[in-house]
């Protein structure tokens, strides 16, 4: 790995539309320093998609790549058919907490139940940011946003919890105050086959954290690193406890049969 | 179709043809949600397609459906998708998608009564309009029409092709009666039948959305890293979602592609249209019902013409005209409330009295003697 890396060479140069301090911006530069240290001089083995929202704009049309710049919620079914049709290209799915799990949220349990070999990065903000800051599945309870003036009345959702049980084989949840260990399960993630799904809890100033009595994103930063849990610890906790903290970690890692591979086999036993 | 052999006749079910008509456009990945009266166009594919190294799949509902047959396509494979009503209007939105991102692919949609559940295993002609204005936005799309089990083969065939010549989505309409009804097909042979592909980039091109009506399409992994997006895009994928002149020129150019070529994209079936008093608009099963009322009608010495439509949309508004310039009367039986009526009133423009005749629920056909009685009360 050169010193002088510079995330510059995997993109299209465009002004990036992130607000300042986004934490998108963190996850799109962590995947891109995973990719540099795994080899990949380009990205031409790569095929990213995504929905709609803001990080969703990470890959499209950014990476010097193909983007498949989908609907919302639907960035994972066109992922399945790029992916079953072409099983030798790396999958790779960039979406919002709204995206992945609000509105394409069966998709998610779906391809994670299926094991289809792709790799799903969800920048969890905990709201609708692009829309200009709407409660999301994943937004905390009592927070206050656009459409819960009077708090949040409603749990979120535990979307690593959820991609465990319905079988991903490549869990983690880190936040963007944690960008080495982002990068290092990115890179992990990279290497597998397989459902792999990374949450990237990341801090959304101009839609969230405003509200929520944030001065600035770094203070959002300070506030991830004090509730951040290491799963390990969060496992001998109870649930009362752990209400407000970020369990972050490696939630599963494990092998199954992938889709391809069953697709595959069945196609092949067809043919005879 | 003069060298035909015995072995290329069959006896089939409408959505068995239109399965085995994908198999031979070279289709190689289906995807689809359980529903009737599609299923067997899902099921017979869940056979067939591994056999030629395809892949289908059951998806977790229509959105996914439609939408792995668009990533699909992007991955350079021909691909389809079967459903009715309810799931069509589910994949409406990707169809817009689809549209914008000039991807080609299949979209059948066997027709049930609506609305809503409705009558759900009874045939309708009730998703005309959908067909044509079911997603949001300025789009144009191609629908075909079949009337039997020969054209369920013979226009899945076509569908593929126009979806490869013109890079957009299209859209077979078909209903329950001819796609559960049983009868004699005739499949040429292979060479006999025209299979298009998609015009693929040379290495050094790099607008796959613009500068030419319809651009070159490359496919995902082949170096040429394409950007492809929903939004307002320039020729090089590039978003512009504010920009005035980059939208209006995307969107006119998307629909001229199609609306230039309505002329030659008609597909009909004419019967002396130069030469009638009366005369039928029909599509679909209900055009079944035509050649006994018009043989019955012109035995009583009726002057009677008629103009099938094998393709809806674009409306053959030029055929259509023909017709509305000779016959006084015009008769369009429909099993809807009134909804080609209005394209046909549209392009007479006055000339000719147009007559519905419109029957709904139970799934009962417009019978020839239904048919016969109101081109009797017309004469």
């Amino acid at each position: 790995m050169s010193k002088s890396f510079s995330v510059k060479k995997y993109l299209r140069p465009l002004l990036l539309p992130f607000c300042s301090g986004c934490g998108g911006i963190t996850v799109m530069s962590e995947f891109l320093r995973a990719a540099n240290e795994l080899g990949y001089e380009k990205l031409d083995k790569f095929v990213f998609c995504s929905g709609i929202g803001c990080s969703s704009w990470i890959p499209s049309p950014h990476f010097v790549a193909d983007s498949v710049h989908t609907l919302h919620g639907r960035s994972i079914p066109v992922a399945t058919g790029i992916k079953l049709m072409r099983p030798d290209l790396h999958v790779i799915v960039f979406g919002g907490d709204g995206d992945i799990v609000g509105i394409g949220l069966s998709h998610f349990i779906h391809a994670a139940r299926r094991n289809l070999d792709i790799l799903v990065i969800m920048v969890n903000n905990m709201i609708y940011g692009m829309t200009g800051g709407q409660v999301a599945p994943t937004t905390p309870f009592k927070a206050k946003t656009t459409t819960t003036p009077y708090g949040s009345f409603e749990y979120p959702l535990d979307a690593a919890k959820l991609a465990v049980t319905a079988g991903a084989c490549y869990v983690s949840r880190w936040t963007t105050a944690h960008p080495k260990e982002l990068k290092d399960s990115i890179k992990k993630a990279l290497r597998m086959q397989g459902f792999r799904f990374i949450e990237a809890v990341s801090q959304c100033l101009t839609a969230y954290g405003r509200r929520a009595g944030f001065k600035d994103s770094w203070e959002m930063l300070k506030w991830f690193k004090e509730k951040a849990i290491p799963i390990e610890s969060a496992e001998v906790m109870s649930e009362k406890a752990l209400t407000g903290k970020i369990v972050v970690g490696e939630f599963v890692r494990r092998k199954r049969p992938t889709l391809v591979e069953t697709i595959y086999r069945t196609i092949k036993e067809a043919q005879k | 179709m003069k060298q035909l052999r015995r072995e290329n006749i069959r006896f089939w079910q409408g959505n068995e043809a239109c399965a085995e008509a994908a198999v031979i456009a070279g289709c190689k990945f289906f995807a689809g949600y359980p529903i009737t009266p599609a299923s067997e166009i899902a099921e017979h594919l869940a056979e067939r397609l591994p056999q030629v190294g395809g892949v289908a799949i059951q998806m977790e509902d229509e959105l996914a459906s439609i939408g792995a047959a668009v990533g699909a396509s992007w991955a350079g494979f021909k691909a389809m998708t079967a459903t009715s009503g309810p799931g069509f209007d589910l994949m409406q939105e990707t169809i817009g998608w689809a549209f914008m991102t000039e991807t080609p692919c299949v979209i059948v949609d066997v027709q049930r009564l609506g609305p809503s559940t409705g009558q759900a295993t009874k045939c309708g002609q009730g998703d005309v309009m959908q067909s044509r204005w079911g997603t949001h936005g300025d789009y144009s799309s191609i629908v075909l029409s079949p009337n039997s089990v020969q054209e369920m083969f013979e226009l899945t065939i076509k569908a593929f092709n126009l979806a490869e010549r013109y890079r957009t989505p299209i859209i077979l309409l078909a209903d329950e009666i001819v796609a559960h009804m049983r009868e004699k097909i005739v499949i040429p042979i292979a060479k006999n039948m025209e299979v298009i592909n998609r015009k693929k980039p040379e290495p050094y091109e790099k607008a796959f959305f613009g500068l030419q009506d319809i651009p070159p399409m490359p496919a995902v992994g082949e170096g040429f890293n394409v950007a492809v997006t929903g939004s307002t895009h320039d020729a090089y994928g590039i978003r512009f979602t504010a920009d005035a002149q980059e939208h209006r020129q995307l969107v006119e150019r998307l629909n001229n592609k199609i609306q230039s070529q309505a002329e030659k994209l008609a597909d009909v079936e004419t019967y002396k249209i130069d030469d009638c008093e009366i005369g039928i608009v029909s599509f679909g099963c209900t055009s079944r019902a035509i050649y006994e009322a018009v043989e019955k009608a012109e035995a009583k010495g009726l002057k009677i013409g008629y103009t099938r439509l094998r393709s809806i949309w674009p409306f053959p508004e030029k055929i259509v005209r023909q017709l509305t310039e000779t016959a006084k009367k015009i008769i369009v039986p429909e099993m809807n409330l009134k909804q080609i009526f209005y394209e046909v009133q549209r392009v007479s423009n006055g000339r000719a009295d147009v007559i519905p005749l419109n029957k709904i629920g139970g799934g009962e056909l417009i019978t020839p003697e239904e048919l016969l009685e109101k081109i009797e009360e017309s004469a």
